[in-house]
């Protein structure tokens, strides 16, 4: 189904994003600032320490890795659909000896790559503020990795299910926004009541927040490694989910 | 691998659902021939010519491209194809070369020889000027001749065009024939569907005409004008009331004729200027005596009336 020219498509996306480089950087940079020192600093003042955590400690993991899955999930869903949709560039690729799978395959690989590699400032960001203290954090990429796979696998199975940009509206406000507030990313899970806490582990971000945080806060337990690896086939699972929707969408 | 046929279909079918797009359908088209489709909007012209480029599955049939079939070697015939689809999907986020030279990396062209082929053939559909233009800078006919270069880029043994010219000013559509015609002499097998009965003419040396997912007709241009209007039409324009007892006296005397609104069709099998003697009714209103054309058995076929 896959062969290696899934990474041609990977290489065109690179090469258009090469142009909006700086421009996307300076968002990605300002964004995680913004929120550092308006939460963490300034909120913060106000909060005490959480598990022995400042709580600008506390939130750094979680900036970066709802970084990560805003920019996965939007370039799945509003960036691939413009390119499927209205300028038709998988159906120009899929004429060649590259099929529609594997344009589809490559997109999300590249939505995954792109949101890693742009989150990576933010360890500037964090660098800056000395929030960076334990060595696991160079493990960090890996929980980035798995937590863009899957957001961008989930934004691509919306991509096959959209017949408009409302589609995602209705994705980003009711399913994004609450998972970026409630997935343990500002506030502990424990302060939820039974129901909210037994609701946020089904979301998937509570897992990539949990593991982050215990690198950030200098541990990496067996626990750990399994949920990443679970985030891995979870995200390759909806993944070729949202291929084959595609496929038998565009292939008529 | 070198059958005679580029391209040959039998019973071949599609349907979207329950609309039969292509009804059973059977031609075969030679190496270095360029052969046209012809019909109306809808008549499954576009159907079949995803079918023959791999992108949509058979609903029944057969259908091979150089020897291989679409249904198992999907790759290796896109390999060898060159794709102009009826809508431009051009890639707005690069510049004209980059169009190109990306483009070749699909076919796993080396990076070296898709610049150098990418020059090339800007140079050939004189796009040169445009280079490092963005693709929304570009005319109608600047992007049409670039989706040709782009549909070069792998040196394609089948082209297959899917209305090229369509809303194209004249000059932009000469150009375009005119490095069509130069491509076919270098023995590019072409595939042509269009609207245009001159375009049709000018390049196809064969062509079928389709209408509700079935082939009318077949031949080339000029054996299909004589078969089915003869030399030359006569065309009257008057009042029905007029026309209608011009056209019994003309069915007395077996001249076959068709009636559409306001104007009176007289096909002549013979060069006959005796008709005007023979009817001098005829010389009192606006009529025009003309040359038979492709457009005259497309409308004859498939009707006069609107399609859509």
């Amino acid at each position: 189904m896959f062969t290696h020219r899934l990474f041609k498509v990977w290489r065109r996306d690179f090469l258009v994003w090469q142009k909006y480089f700086a421009v996307s950087l300076v968002a990605n940079f300002a964004e995680p600032f913004l929120y550092l020192i308006a939460m963490g600093y300034g909120l913060g003042r106000f909060v005490p320490s959480i598990d022995g955590m400042s709580y600008a400690q506390f939130i750094a993991p979680a900036i970066l890795i709802t970084t990560v899955m805003n920019s996965a999930s939007f370039e799945t869903t509003f960036s691939s659909y413009t390119r499927m949709e209205v300028q038709k560039t998988f159906s120009g690729i899929a004429t060649t000896p590259v099929s529609m799978a594997e344009v589809v395959g490559g997109e999300v690989l590249w939505a995954a790559t792109k949101a890693v590699m742009t989150s990576c400032v933010i360890f500037l960001v964090l660098a800056f503020f000395h929030l960076i203290h334990s060595p696991w954090v160079a493990l960090m990429p890996l929980v980035m990795g798995a937590t863009g796979f899957l957001f961008a696998s989930l934004g691509m199975l919306m991509t096959s299910l959209a017949r408009s940009y409302d589609h995602f509206t209705y994705y980003f406000t009711l399913f994004i926004s609450p998972m970026f507030l409630f997935s343990g990313t500002f506030f502990p899970l424990e302060n939820l009541p039974g129901w909210a806490k037994t609701l946020a582990y089904f979301l998937p971000l509570t897992y990539a927040v949990k593991v982050a945080r215990h690198l950030f806060a200098g541990s990496f337990t067996l626990e750990d490694g399994l949920t990443l690896a679970g985030m891995f086939v979870v995200a390759i699972l909806l993944g070729l989910v949202a291929v084959r929707r595609l496929v038998k969408r565009l292939i008529v | 691998m070198n059958s005679p046929a580029a391209i040959v279909a039998s019973d071949l079918r599609k349907n979207f659902n329950s609309f039969e797009a292509v009804k059973g359908i059977n031609f075969q088209i030679r190496r270095g021939e360029c052969f046209g489709f012809l019909g109306p909007n809808g008549a499954g012209k576009t159907s079949t010519m995803r079918m023959i480029y791999c992108f949509s599955p058979l609903s029944g049939g057969f259908l091979s491209v150089l020897g291989m079939e679409v249904t198992r070697e999907a790759r290796q015939i896109k390999a060898r194809l060159g794709v102009v689809s009826q809508e431009d999907n051009l890639d707005p986020d690069l510049t004209v070369r980059q169009n190109l030279s990306l483009y070749a990396t699909y076919f796993d062209i080396p990076r070296a020889e898709a610049k150098r082929r990418a020059d090339e053939l800007l140079g050939f559909l004189s796009l040169q000027e445009k280079k490092d233009q963005k693709i929304d800078k570009l005319s109608g006919g600047m992007k049409r001749r670039l989706m040709i270069a782009r549909a070069l880029i792998n040196k394609p043994e089948v082209l297959i065009l899917d209305e090229p010219t369509t809303g194209l000013d004249p000059q932009a559509r000469h150009l375009i024939w005119d490095k069509l015609r130069a491509l076919k002499a270098s023995g590019v097998t072409m595939v042509l569907t269009t609207h245009y009965m001159e375009e049709a003419q000018r390049l196809c040396d064969r062509l079928v005409i389709m209408d509700h997912g079935r082939i009318l007709t077949e031949g080339s241009p000029s054996e299909l004008v004589k078969k089915y209007v003869g030399r030359e039409v006569l065309e009257i324009r008057a009042p029905r009331s007029v026309l209608l007892p011009i056209k019994a006296r003309l069915e007395e005397k077996h001249y076959e004729n068709e009636l559409m609104r306001e104007t009176l069709y007289v096909l002549l099998q013979h060069q006959d200027a005796n008709i005007l003697e023979e009817f001098p009714e005829i010389q009192g209103l606006d009529f025009h005596l003309r040359p038979a054309s492709l457009e005259d058995v497309f409308l004859k076929l498939a009707g006069r009336e609107l399609k859509e």
